[in-house]
């Protein structure tokens, strides 16, 4: 479970990207947030992976503080939640397969379990026979791909996407999408921030929409809605 | 524990290979400043042997009365050279100054005649003094002021070089002084250069740092490979420049000897090889490590 209570987040010198949030995630959700760019979708996601602090509130994974975790715990905390990128964020010195690899190794695993996991994890995505490609050498679709088996490798309990289909084509969008969902169903929170009505419409599940830093409308069953 | 140690080791030289453009002008400069301040040792070396040369030019002459006998004087040598400071103390009897004389003024017809003409001997035995250091001369001059040698002794011809002295000294302290000066200067551009270089290697990695943080890595596991890549630049670096030097000296130091007698540069690369290259070494990775460790920083704290 993740709480926002009462979180708000200030910029100086006078922008308040957050005003006094609460929500609440439930294990084993897909969740999307809307809202225009500026609405504050990438500040709550900032909170909830502690690249940015609450300026007032709290963020909590079950009972524990995400604002309160000591510098050194930061990583593990991280470990714990898979991030996907709208600019998909690969490492572009390093082939697909280490770039998974990678993602297993900061968190310690063995090399049997790489040997292992990385390339059903490229499976999954289906990526099998691109492991030795570099970034520069995948389409934007593939890059994201592989970013997605990457945010996997550390099996995270929440897969956060911050707009993982604003650089994709439609139907590399849908791939992105499905793939999404398929990871929900192996019951991984699935976080999907997103201003592409399309999606929203689509996906058919709880939809946040955020509004100059306020919630204005939570719906179980969602639609986007124009303003 | 020792996974992650072998982990980071790897990425680090696998990084280091990839980025085979960056790593080689990181490498090339730091050749550069490498091979700077391995020159500037070995002309110090060059200074050094330069200011001896200089010093070792530099005598005085006690001159003794005629009626001194020989025995008289070679006292006084037994004594004066008891003295810390002397270095050498050379006995030049008035045969041997009439000789030297003669020898040197062959030449000049007037003034063997008037020698021919006179009965006796008229040079004066004498002790010709080099000191440890040049400004020890005014105490060996003071050691002749005792009571005991004033009969004997007609002059000392410190008094008439004591300018040259005075100047030739401050001349080879200021070499010195003006050496470790620049010395220092340039081993600091050097070192600033290679620094400037390294943090550009790792600006340009910013995003990758960030990355690494991203997906949970520690701090160490994010920033080890660039030290490890900043010390491979180190090692190579070393390497090169030795590479560089010993044919460069094996051409240069003949003509160097030439000019200043009595230095071998490449006797003395070669007989410190082993310790110069440890110095390299040293340097390189000093300067590779440090300069990734603090270029790094700032990115480590953003993320």
């Amino acid at each position: 479970m993740i709480y926002f209570k009462k979180v708000s987040k200030a910029y100086p010198p006078n922008c308040l990207a957050l005003n006094n949030i609460n929500l609440t995630i439930n294990d084993e959700e897909f969740v999307s947030i809307a809202g225009r760019s500026g609405a504050g979708k990438s500040t709550l996601i900032k909170l909830l992976i502690r690249e940015e602090l609450p300026s007032k509130g709290q963020v909590l994974w079950g009972d524990q503080d995400i604002g309160k975790l000591h510098n050194r715990d930061i990583p593990f905390w991280r470990r714990q939640i898979g991030m996907i990128f709208q600019d998909f964020r690969l490492l572009p010195n390093k082939t697909a397969y280490e770039n998974i690899a990678f993602a297993m190794e900061v968190g310690g695993c063995t090399k049997v379990d790489i040997e292992k996991d990385v390339p059903q994890l490229l499976k999954l995505v289906s990526l099998i026979n691109k492991e030795n490609n570099f970034p520069h050498q995948l389409s934007g679709g593939e890059q994201q791909r592989v970013a997605i088996a990457r945010a996997l490798a550390h099996r995270p309990k929440v897969l956060v996407a911050d707009e993982p289909t604003g650089n994709l084509d439609l139907l590399n969008t849908w791939e992105i999408i499905k793939l999404l969902m398929k990871i929900n169903e192996l019951k991984t929170i699935v976080i999907l921030s997103t201003h592409d009505k399309d999606v929203i419409n689509g996906i058919d599940r709880r939809v946040i929409t955020l509004e100059n830093g306020k919630i204005i409308k939570d719906d179980p069953k969602g639609k986007y809605i124009l303003f | 524990m020792l996974t992650t140690f072998v982990r980071i080791i790897k990425s680090g030289v696998t990084s280091f290979w990839r980025n085979k453009w960056l790593s080689s002008s990181a490498i090339s400069m730091m050749s550069l400043a490498i091979l700077g301040i391995t020159s500037l040792l070995l002309v110090n070396v060059l200074i050094n042997s330069l200011t001896a040369n200089l010093e070792d030019k530099i005598d005085i002459s006690v001159y003794f009365n005629l009626d001194a006998s020989e025995d008289e004087i070679l006292d006084a040598r037994v004594d004066l050279v008891k003295l810390s400071e002397v270095r050498s103390a050379e006995y030049i009897s008035t045969e041997e100054a009439l000789k030297k004389f003669k020898d040197k003024h062959q030449d000049n017809n007037i003034l063997m005649q008037s020698l021919d003409e006179l009965d006796s001997n008229p040079l004066e035995a004498s002790l010709n003094i080099k000191a440890q250091q040049a400004s020890q001369y005014e105490s060996i001059v003071g050691f002749f002021d005792q009571e005991k040698y004033s009969k004997i002794i007609d002059k000392i011809n410190y008094l008439e070089n004591k300018a040259v002295i005075a100047r030739l000294t401050s001349i080879t302290r200021s070499i010195r002084q003006i050496g470790l000066v620049i010395l220092l200067v340039l081993a600091g551009l050097a070192v600033l250069v290679t620094f400037n270089t390294i943090r550009l290697t790792i600006y340009s990695s910013r995003k990758e740092i960030k990355v690494m943080k991203l997906v949970g890595a520690s701090n160490w596991f994010a920033k080890g490979p660039f030290i490890v890549e900043g010390a491979l630049y180190g090692v190579i670096a070393a390497i090169i420049s030795l590479f560089v030097l010993y044919p460069f000296l094996w051409y240069l130091s003949p003509k160097i000897t030439s000019y200043l007698p009595g230095t071998d540069l490449f006797y003395f690369f070669q007989a410190n090889i082993i310790v110069l290259f440890l110095i390299q070494i040293l340097v390189g990775v000093f300067l590779g490590t440090v300069s990734s460790l603090v270029a790094i920083r700032r990115y480590l704290d953003e993320a």
